[in-house]
């Protein structure tokens, strides 16, 4: 077993509106060895993300492992549709940050 | 037709490309040059206020290449989602633009000017037809939201661009449009595949942002072919490779198997991406699956208020460690001062930035503080006058509230600005998001031919 940091085996962590009504976050990792392991460990699942995020795992849309891009895919009901009264981040873009300080042992 | 060619110019129009990556398209001789022209994106407001969220120049610019251009080498320019919402004065605020650059130009053609807004009423007729449906997570809504609603448009797929160009327009600009139509219109038409059509289309409309290094201002090539489709970037310092091709079929959707559109969704459970050569992709495998009844996507808004604002920073380590109590006390005192005299009906809110600012609707989550914070106060109420009343009134009660250990009294807040108070004018929030079924999905989209 080994700890692995999600930015050390991630090239691209983001986070995006995905119409007003929901956020959806890509993970793309950096080789396919890495993501067939990460996927056969199911490292990312519902009970891992929600605390993530601090939200109930009944707002997570879908999680999907997307194998031509070696990536795995999370989409969430949006606190608030973009851009009501509340609003910090009207395109969604900058919500990443909890992801980027992902560990998990392999 | 063995292969249809299509050039993307940019991703949104108004963002603009390099002549030399456009003048490369014309030479592969395209049979349309297609681009979007919009998005939910920028949120509400525009859509609300009618307003382009694209700059009037900008739009110009890249419409003084892409139709004089196309108009000598004998092909549509098809743009969807006209002026960034597909409303009627999002439609005329581009119409306006190509009128002028026909003039200008001394050009002569056909525009073909499609609308996508629906009347109030219309929609009202819908729902007590049963034909709505909210798309999740969106909620019901009944007459009433419809009433609210200050503008509805519907998503229209290919067909009205296809009547369009059945009818000869040399220039179609439509109102709301599915993204990928405006690309997969002469495709389909010309009998290609709609799954292949349609899926090239999702990577077209963001131009070269499927490239690597991506791009939202440099475009992007489309060669369509019966089995498959090929993309080329056509400036030589991107290229498309399958990661980055593969990567942009996740960005901004829900599901990257299944990408849900007007008619039905296209499934990319078999498809495969190869790369051809050093800078090009090939995509086979893409299927359209129709769905039983035809659905069209409603986008409508309401207004909420009026904004005001103002920006301070802190840089007190006292005051920063009692901030959510400061920020109670002063909300307090805005609504027991304002109570009797009838200012009731407001929001008011404290963005932290430093401490909770980007990621506050994710109320749960641990966050810590930097060494200095920036405080925007915002209040929105039912007019301008009462959101500068409560924003003007929060910003003075903070400025010299006397919190617990305080030991700076002088004043509380660091305003970069004089005045430090800022209109920010109307508020709208979306209210529609529904599916409403369709009998025809053309009738509902009229289209008008100018000869210019």
């Amino acid at each position: 077993m080994m700890e692995y940091k999600l930015t050390d085996i991630a090239s691209v962590i983001r986070s995006k509106n995905s119409g007003p009504y929901e956020l959806t976050f890509d993970v793309i990792f950096k080789d396919f060895e890495m993501y067939e392991r990460v996927k056969a460990a199911n490292i990312f699942n519902p009970a891992m993300f929600a605390p993530l995020y601090g939200i109930p795992e009944s707002d997570i849309i879908s999680l999907v492992y997307f194998d031509p891009a070696k990536a795995v895919k999370i989409t969430i009901i949006r606190p608030i549709p973009s851009g009501a009264l509340g609003e910090t981040d009207v395109y969604g873009a900058q919500q990443h940050a909890p992801l980027m300080g992902v560990k998990f042992e392999l | 037709m063995e292969e249809l060619r299509i050039l993307s110019p940019t991703a949104i129009l108004g963002y603009g490309f390099p002549m030399e990556s456009f003048e490369e398209g014309m030479k592969r001789r395209p049979h349309v040059i297609a681009v979007d022209a919009g998005s939910t994106d920028p949120g509400p407001y525009y859509l609300g206020a009618g307003k382009s969220f694209t700059d009037r120049n900008s739009v110009k610019r890249d419409l003084e290449i892409m139709i004089p251009a196309a108009i000598e080498a004998g092909i549509p320019v098809i743009v969807g989602t006209a002026g960034g919402c597909g409303g009627r004065p999002h439609v005329e605020f581009a119409v306006e633009i190509v009128k002028e650059i026909a003039r200008e130009k001394e050009l002569s053609f056909k525009l073909a000017v499609i609308q996508s807004e629906f009347d109030r009423e219309f929609v009202k007729e819908n729902i007590r037809a049963g034909n709505i449906s909210p798309l999740f997570p969106a909620k019901e809504i009944g007459e009433s939201e419809v009433e609210e609603s200050v503008r509805i448009v519907a998503q229209m797929g290919e067909e009205p661009f296809i009547e369009a160009l059945d009818n000869g327009a040399d220039v179609i600009l439509a109102g709301r449009s599915y993204d990928p139509s405006v690309f997969a219109a002469l495709a389909i038409r010309e009998g290609f595949d709609k799954g292949l059509a349609i899926h090239l289309g999702k990577i077209l409309e963001c131009a070269a942002i499927a490239a690597l290094p991506g791009s939202g201002s440099d475009c992007m090539f489309g060669y369509l072919h019966q089995e498959d489709f090929v993309l080329e970037p056509l400036s030589p310092l991107r290229k498309c490779t399958v990661l980055s091709v593969a990567a942009h079929t996740l960005y901004e959707k829900s599901n990257p198997y299944i990408l849900p559109g007007p008619g039905g969704s296209i499934n990319l459970h078999s498809a495969q991406f190869e790369q051809i050569d050093d800078n090009k992709v090939r995509v086979s495998g893409s299927r359209f699956v129709p769905t039983d009844n035809y659905f069209v996507k409603l986008e409508g808004v309401r207004r909420t208020g009026y904004r005001t604002i103002s920006c301070a920073g802190v840089k007190d380590p006292v005051m920063m460690s009692k901030i959510d109590d400061i920020v109670k006390s002063v909300k307090a005192r805005v609504e027991n001062n304002f109570e009797n005299y009838g200012i009731k009906d407001f929001f008011l809110d404290f963005k932290i930035y430093g401490r909770n600012g980007v990621m506050a609707m994710f109320p749960d989550i641990t966050q810590s503080t930097g060494d200095e914070l920036l405080i925007i106060i915002e209040a929105v109420a039912d007019t301008q006058e009462q959101a500068d009343t409560i924003c003007g009134f929060a910003r003075s009660t903070m400025l010299h509230f006397g919190y617990e250990g305080r030991i700076a009294t002088a004043g509380n807040l660091a305003f970069p600005f004089s005045p430090s108070d800022c209109k920010m004018g109307e508020v709208y929030e979306f209210n529609v998001y529904h599916l409403m079924k369709v009998e025809d999905p053309k009738k509902l989209f009229p289209i008008e031919y100018l000869q210019l």
